[in-house]
């Protein structure tokens, strides 16, 4: 007995295919009682809630990642594995197995359940969205299929008020003769004639059981016959994608603005409470604005969310990965890089954990060594300052203005460039046959349910947070300590970073970026810059001895016209484009990647083009007189 | 216990990655040649049959890709499934 079981809470482990309803029937369940970590070592995330049957037997929940099998091909899948095998140390052994199988689309579910039963763990099988089963004339008879199966079959609407009773009266009626005792675990990896015998097996059950109508569900095939019609779903595709970046950057401009505006507040609060000195400028320095500037893009990332959410919901997110499949494989990418690419425009962190869902580690690897270039938006108050203090705000060509140009040509590069250096690592890296495959089941589409997609927004709110409070702020405590240590001398006239450490260092690898156009104070700003690429902007401040940090970007801009040459500032941009420093993008590499050599690959690479790029840049400009 | 297909005549099947849009037809037999895919032909076809991809069942191409025709869509009983037409060599299937 398992040390929960005899305090007298139980532990479920929520199972089932993909897209079979598994989270929202857990959100209903538990509702807000979740917690979401990840499992110790790997980043796969741990979910997991608690519960009461109606007779007030305590139970925590454990939502698994979505599998087809028990023959774990990708970290998640291995995960669901571990778990139900009881094979994962840290993780007190499920008393049942709640299966959950969509109840319009059952075969592969059975098939998933006769495989189940061979751990021997006590099993119930949740006929989920049972509502849309009936409603399109499927008839189940649920007493058959639970003889045939030999587990008890219980149906339940997740999404619905009063949807799961009879799966709670079902629980307590369980606990009334307890789960049952586990019997012994026959499970090994099937081979292919095994799971060919257990899908004829799964298709008898399901003809003695399930009553189909002729017809599958209409408004999916009509939907699908405009959004995966090869010319006029890639244009709503794109479309949306156009409509979700226009969102992004419009609609979170305010809610930035008063992010920022609180933590200058702040600011000055902890610059009048506290006295002069060493810990008034860790606090109003390090602390405050640090961890503000990264907390000020939560607004951008939960509106993309919001979109991603709603989409993968709906349905949408496969008939996306469809769509795009042939476009991003002649680049060598999977299909189902298309979702993490899409999040790295706005962070590349969360753009890395999503590649999860890739199932062949080379592809997951290709992914995640190209999304720090997709351009994050922690690049845009880069390329703002610099676009506007040296591209004339003019139009050309008829109406459009000649920095919005600028700033669409930079983004075009990074994407081009993402493209270009996943096809280059398919050439050279990667020459062991042909690529593995591209396969997904397409849900039928499903109206998205508010509260799941808020308890997804909350979730990753937290988990953005969470790291901004750690990682982040660490790595700033570790930059405002370069940036202030040793001190200026009394009576020194420069600017204090002047004597610092951080401009030490500056110096010491200026050398390096002369050839490429940049001074000591950019190579100084560098420095700092390695915590988010956005804080250079702060750190130029500096350098230039500009009081006012952020505020003062349309100032520094100003000094920055006077100070730089246009092929400096060119070749700036052209650094940024890739700009390899970002601490946390290379310590979530290090981490889902699980070694060194990767962070090592990523950020030598990105480095290696920063640097021609800028190099080119730099001397093109000059030759064409703008030195 | 799995050779219970229908008898079909074996050269009436053709792969389902060289069928046209809107093909309708069963499975006649699952058969991976080594080099179909970047995968194992034993793991291949451990995958085509998680999926449903089983002798007998009902297959329907309902969309496929504008590059090259490819992937498809292919509608299995009840289930939809994306996939290459490369790896849809594998499975031969008779009208």
């Amino acid at each position: 007995m398992s040390a929960a079981a005899e305090a007298g809470v139980w532990r479920f482990a929520l199972v089932g295919t993909p897209n079979s309803g598994k989270t929202a029937l857990f959100n209903a369940l538990t509702g807000k009682r979740q917690k979401v970590a990840n499992y110790p070592g790997v980043t796969v995330e741990r979910k997991t809630g608690t519960m009461r049957t109606p007779c007030g037997h305590g139970v925590d929940i454990v939502d698994l990642p979505g599998t087809y099998s028990l023959r774990a091909r990708s970290p998640d899948e291995e995960i669901t594995r571990d778990v139900v095998l009881g094979r994962l140390e840290s993780e007190t052994p499920p008393d049942l197995l709640m299966c959950v199988a969509d109840a319009t689309n059952l075969r592969l579910s059975l098939r998933l359940v006769l495989e189940l039963k061979r751990v021997g763990r006590p099993m119930l099988l949740v006929l989920n969205m049972f509502d849309i089963a009936r409603q399109r004339g499927i008839e189940i008879d649920t007493g058959k299929m639970s003889a045939e199966l030999g587990i008890p079959v219980v149906t339940a609407i997740a999404v619905r008020r009063g949807g799961t009773c009879d799966l709670l009266t079902r629980l307590d009626e369980l606990a009334s003769r307890k789960l049952g005792e586990r019997q012994e675990n026959t499970w090994q990896p099937p081979s292919s004639a095994e799971l060919r015998a257990a899908q004829r097996r799964a298709d008898a059950i399901f003809r003695a059981s399930v009553h189909m109508p002729s017809k599958p569900d209409t408004l999916t095939t009509r939907l699908d016959a405009v959004l995966l019609h090869p010319v006029a779903g890639l244009v709503i595709l794109f479309a949306i994608l156009f409509v979700m970046f226009q969102a992004v950057f419009t609609w979170a401009q305010p809610a930035m603005d008063l992010i920022e505006a609180g933590f200058n507040a702040l600011g000055v609060l902890a610059h009048n409470v506290l006295p002069a000195g060493l810990l008034q400028s860790f606090v109003e320095n390090g602390v405050i604005s640090g961890v503000g500037t990264v907390v000020q893009f939560l607004p951008q990332i939960l509106i993309l969310f919001l979109f991603i959410l709603i989409l993968e919901d709906l349905g949408y997110m496969a008939r996306a990965a469809f769509l795009m499949d042939r476009i991003m494989g002649g680049a060598g990418l999977h299909g189902r890089a298309f979702i993490p690419l899409l999040s790295s425009f706005a962070c590349a962190i969360p753009g890395i954990m999503a590649t999860r869902v890739i199932d062949h580690r080379r592809d997951r690897l290709t992914t995640i060594l190209v999304a720090p270039l997709m351009t994050c938006s922690a690049r845009i108050p880069v390329y703002t300052l610099i676009v506007g203090a040296f591209v004339p705000a003019k139009t050309v060509f008829g109406g459009f203005s000649l920095q919005g140009l600028v700033m669409f040509g930079l983004y075009a590069v990074g994407i081009m460039s993402a493209l270009g250096v996943s096809f280059l690592f398919k050439q050279f890296f990667w020459r062991d046959g042909p690529s593995p495959p591209f396969m997904l089941e397409m849900p039928d589409y499903k109206v998205p349910q508010p509260k799941s997609v808020l308890i997804g927004l909350w979730t990753r709110a937290k988990a953005f947070l969470t790291r901004a409070g750690t990682t982040i702020f660490s790595m700033m405590v570790v930059v405002w300590f370069v940036a202030s240590f040793p001190r200026a001398p009394a009576g020194a006239s420069g600017p204090a970073i002047d004597y610092s450490l951080a401009a030490w260092i500056g110096r010491l690898i200026h050398p390096i970026l002369a050839p490429i156009g940049f001074n000591w104070q950019i190579s100084v700003a560098l420095i700092p810059g390695m915590a988010a690429r956005e804080v250079a902007v702060a750190a130029l401040g500096t350098v230039y001895s500009i009081s006012g940090g952020d505020d003062a970007a349309p100032q520094i801009g100003h000094v920055l016209a006077g100070q730089w040459s246009l092929a400096t500032a060119l070749a700036f941009l052209a650094w940024y484009i890739f700009a390899p420093q970002c601490a946390s993008t290379l310590a979530v590499i290090r981490r889902e990647t699980g070694s060194w050599k990767w962070m090592a690959v990523t950020f030598g690479y990105m480095f290696a083009l920063a640097y021609v790029a800028a190099f080119a840049t730099y001397h093109i400009a000059v030759t064409l007189g703008a030195g | 216990m799995f050779l219970e297909n229908p008898p079909v005549a074996a050269q009436a099947s053709s792969p389902l990655g060289c069928a046209q849009l809107g093909f309708r037809g069963r499975i006649h037999a699952i058969r991976v040649t080594d080099g179909t895919s970047g995968l194992t032909p034993e793991e291949l076809e451990s995958r085509l049959i998680e999926l449903g991809f089983v002798e007998g069942a009902a297959v329907e191409i309902l969309h496929e890709g504008a590059i090259g025709r490819d992937p498809i869509a292919v509608r299995v009983d009840s289930a939809t499934i994306a996939l290459r037409r490369r790896e849809a060599m594998a499975i031969f299937v008779v009208e």
